[in-house]
């Protein structure tokens, strides 16, 4: 097996290099096809794996390549696939598909083709890499890779000052998020001397029982310390507040990259990590409860954001934010299995809104102000379509994927009973309502209602071509029917094994899988719960505002201006980070430079010394008169001082 | 009877002189040459003197040595002086400060 799992991983790659480095040889066809073909290969082969796991259930873990060994450590790249990765490789492999073929369409003008297609190939490798590593070294090789590409991408079109500003703030806020998880790995090496998951997940009860004191008098479990440093890298990846604003802002790339890394699968890998995490996190009520509350957080304030923009990319990336969030409550719940189901449709889901975003962008010649669209129903019925499916995935609405997911986990929130979870499963119910405002908000202005858009652009608006519809469709097919047939497995049956473990007192899944009944019966269910009436009465006030009564918006904003006010500058964050972060830190380096580097180090060290020894010489300088009896004298008085010491000393 | 002590004595006047002499000369480098040599004089008596008193040979033919290497010093010493002379004009100590720092 162990090369099927190599040739998924490097088929990619090799694929990545040749359209990067022979893209001029291959020419623009020739960069499509064989990243095409390569994920296509790695895809095909991710089923058979997933397919071969499903019916035998072994868990192979084995390292493949030992890179060093130093003092006891071993430095290895090695698989560890279980169901948890199976789900993972396809879900990236087949979301990357899409995304390839639809880059066809959408770049076709662009002069950087086959980069492009080298990066996106290169991507769907590092993210590879990250979700089948068996060890904590090749894990952050993944993660820190999948960084760097995400970097390259959203500079993608490096002449844009604002996609440069976008990609180093993209990198810097990641930068502190992996230096947590640096430390997290570090304790965890420090504790259990192993990079290696199972060897560190066996001794995880001992982690639980050792204390370390991080500030002097109060010890913490050694767990807590380090799933928290964990839990701040996976802030920065998956993008929770506070470190969530570099996901806004990372729209400035081209839209095939959002939907596949900055929603569907690089922004999820803070989840997956959590999750492959479980046994270490189900050892610390105090990680799993702040997890919770950041999650949460999260879900319900970068909602309400997406109210406010008009910026049709920006409002799918600020509902990204808000579905990681709910990702990240369901983990802090110990429902990881929720939360990677979660992950799983919303992969789908948002990887279909934004790519029917983009498609929208496409036909309007790169309008992205949703106040300048509507009416685009009747240009674009693919798009319409498939973006009213990817919506109401997204909002929850009975049947649809994102509804069985959704409804599980803020069950399970609910049903959770560490602290925090009251004020959790709080956000999350307000939540599904912004959800579905901001959601049908965006869907009604863009396809709905009176045609905003000047005369030429009108003209010329028309459907996309097929490479970038077929994408759209087949991800429709898995946003409407992935949960009828994959919810009772994966949420409350034993899909996951031993892949996930959870603490029997935090098992809340088990508990509502008592009462599970197949699709139908949690169908019914729901229909009568909280969530799906707020969410159809998020999409009714959206229709009220928007199309009933279009003026009435504008009259709010006027009443609350204030609130409006703070969303629109969301929440501060980016002022307060550029005003006292980075200028606090121009600050302490300006000091520094100033009074440690030039006037310690240079003043006083450097030139300090220098100066000291040219006063010595210049006073010395006087004894040198360059009289020869001055020389014999002080000769002879030396040799008589000298003689006077031997003789007197006897 | 001229006893050690009357040599020794003689010696350290000499020694004296020459001392002085370098010292207080200001004038010419020919003085100071031989003021070097009355020096180097000075300690040839010691020599002698003790080599009679403690009936021991060696002091005397270690003064043949000090007297051979004398000369040589004051033929290289006067030729030097001549080329000093010859590129300065002057032999005057007070003026021959170039080692000054």
């Amino acid at each position: 097996m162990s090369n099927i799992y190599l040739a998924i991983v490097l088929c990619p790659l090799i694929a990545a290099l040749i359209a990067g480095l022979c893209g001029r040889l291959i020419g623009r066809a020739g960069g499509h096809t064989v990243t095409i073909l390569a994920v296509g290969a790695s895809f095909a082969m991710s089923l058979l794996v997933l397919r071969d796991t499903l019916a035998t259930g072994t868990v192979f873990n084995e390292p493949v390549y030992t890179w060093l060994v130093t003092d006891g450590v071993r430095m290895e790249v090695g698989f560890l696939v279980d169901r948890l990765t199976a789900l993972m490789m396809v879900v990236v492999t087949f979301v990357s598909l899409m995304v390839h073929v639809y880059t066809i369409g959408y770049m076709h003008e662009d002069p950087g083709y086959q980069r492009f297609f080298s990066y996106i190939s290169l991507f769907t490798f590092a993210m590879l890499m990250l979700v089948m590593s068996n060890n904590f070294m090749q894990l952050f090789f993944g993660w820190e890779a999948v960084g760097l590409v995400s970097y390259l991408l959203i500079g993608f079109w490096y002449t844009r000052p604002t996609a440069i500003f976008a990609n180093l703030k993209a990198f810097l806020v990641n930068r502190i998020g992996d230096f947590g998880f640096l430390l997290g790995i570090a304790t965890v090496l420090a504790y259990t001397g192993s990079l290696d998951f199972a060897t560190v997940f066996g001794r995880a009860p001992e982690l639980g029982a050792q204390t370390i004191e991080v500030f002097a008098g109060s010890p913490w479990s050694v767990a807590t310390v380090a799933c928290l440093l964990l839990f701040v890298g996976a802030m920065g990846k998956s993008a929770q507040m506070p470190l969530h604003v570099w996901l806004p802002d990372s729209m400035e790339g081209p839209t095939p990259i959002s939907a596949l890394i900055h929603a569907a699968t690089m922004v999820t890998a803070g989840v997956f990590m959590v999750a492959r995490m479980s046994p270490l996190f189900e050892q610390s009520e105090v990680a799993l409860t702040t997890v919770m509350v950041i999650g949460a957080t999260t879900a319900l304030f970068t909602g309400f954001m997406g109210v406010v923009v008009n910026d049709i990319k920006r409002v799918v990336a600020y509902s990204t934010l808000s579905q990681l969030g709910y990702m990240t409550t369901a983990l802090g719940a110990s429902a990881y299995a929720a939360g990677i189901f979660h992950l799983m449709t919303h992969a789908f889901f948002k990887a279909l809104l934004f790519l029917a975003a983009g498609s929208v962008i496409v036909a309007l010649h790169h309008e992205q102000d949703i106040r300048r669209m509507g009416g685009l129903r009747r240009y674009l019925p693919v798009t319409y379509w498939t973006s009213l499916v990817g919506s109401l995935a997204l909002i929850g609405f009975p049947g649809f994927a994102g509804f069985f997911s959704k409804d599980a986990l803020i069950e399970a929130v609910e049903a959770a009973t560490i602290p925090g979870s009251g004020y959790a499963a709080g956000c999350l119910l307000i939540g599904v309502f912004v959800t579905a405002l901001y959601s049908f908000r965006m869907f009604f202005l863009v396809f709905h209602g009176n045609e905003r858009m000047d005369e030429h652009t009108r003209q010329h608006a028309h459907e996309s071509p097929w490479v970038i519809t077929v994408p759209l469709i087949l991800l429709a097919i898995p946003s409407f029917a992935i949960g009828w047939f994959t919810l009772g497995p994966v949420v409350f049956g034993d899909y996951f094994g031993p892949a996930i473990a959870v603490a029997p007192p935090h098992d809340v899944l088990a508990q509502l899988g008592r009462e599970f009944h197949g699709p139908g019966g949690f169908l019914l269910h729901g229909m009568l719960s909280l969530p799906v009436a707020l969410s159809l009465a998020g999409v009714a006030v959206a229709w009220f505002a928007y199309l009933y009564r279009p003026g009435l918006p504008e009259r709010i904003r006027r009443v609350l201006d204030l609130p409006y006010r703070i969303l629109v500058n969301k929440y501060y964050f980016d002022d307060f980070n550029e005003k006292v972060l980075a200028r606090g830190a121009r600050g302490i380096g300006r000091v520094l430079w100033k009074g440690g580097d030039v006037a310690v180090i240079d003043g006083a060290f450097v030139n300090g010394s220098a100066r000291l020894v040219g006063w010595c010489s210049g006073v010395m300088r006087q004894l040198q008169t360059g009289y020869l009896y001055h020389y014999a004298f002080a000769m002879v008085v030396g040799l008589s001082v000298l003689l006077a010491w031997v003789l007197s000393r006897g | 009877m001229i006893s050690l002590t009357h040599y020794l004595s003689l010696s350290a006047v000499l020694f004296g002189i020459s001392v002085a002499g370098i010292f207080i000369n200001r004038k010419n480098v020919i003085l100071l040459l031989m003021c070097v040599e009355l020096l180097l004089l000075a300690v040839n008596f010691n020599f002698i003197a003790l080599s009679r008193f403690m009936g021991d040979t060696t002091g005397q033919v270690f003064v043949f040595f000090v007297l051979t290497v004398a000369a040589a010093e004051s033929a290289i010493g006067l030729a030097i002086l001549v080329v000093l002379f010859r590129t300065r004009r002057s032999i005057n100590v007070q003026e021959l400060d170039v080692l000054r720092g």
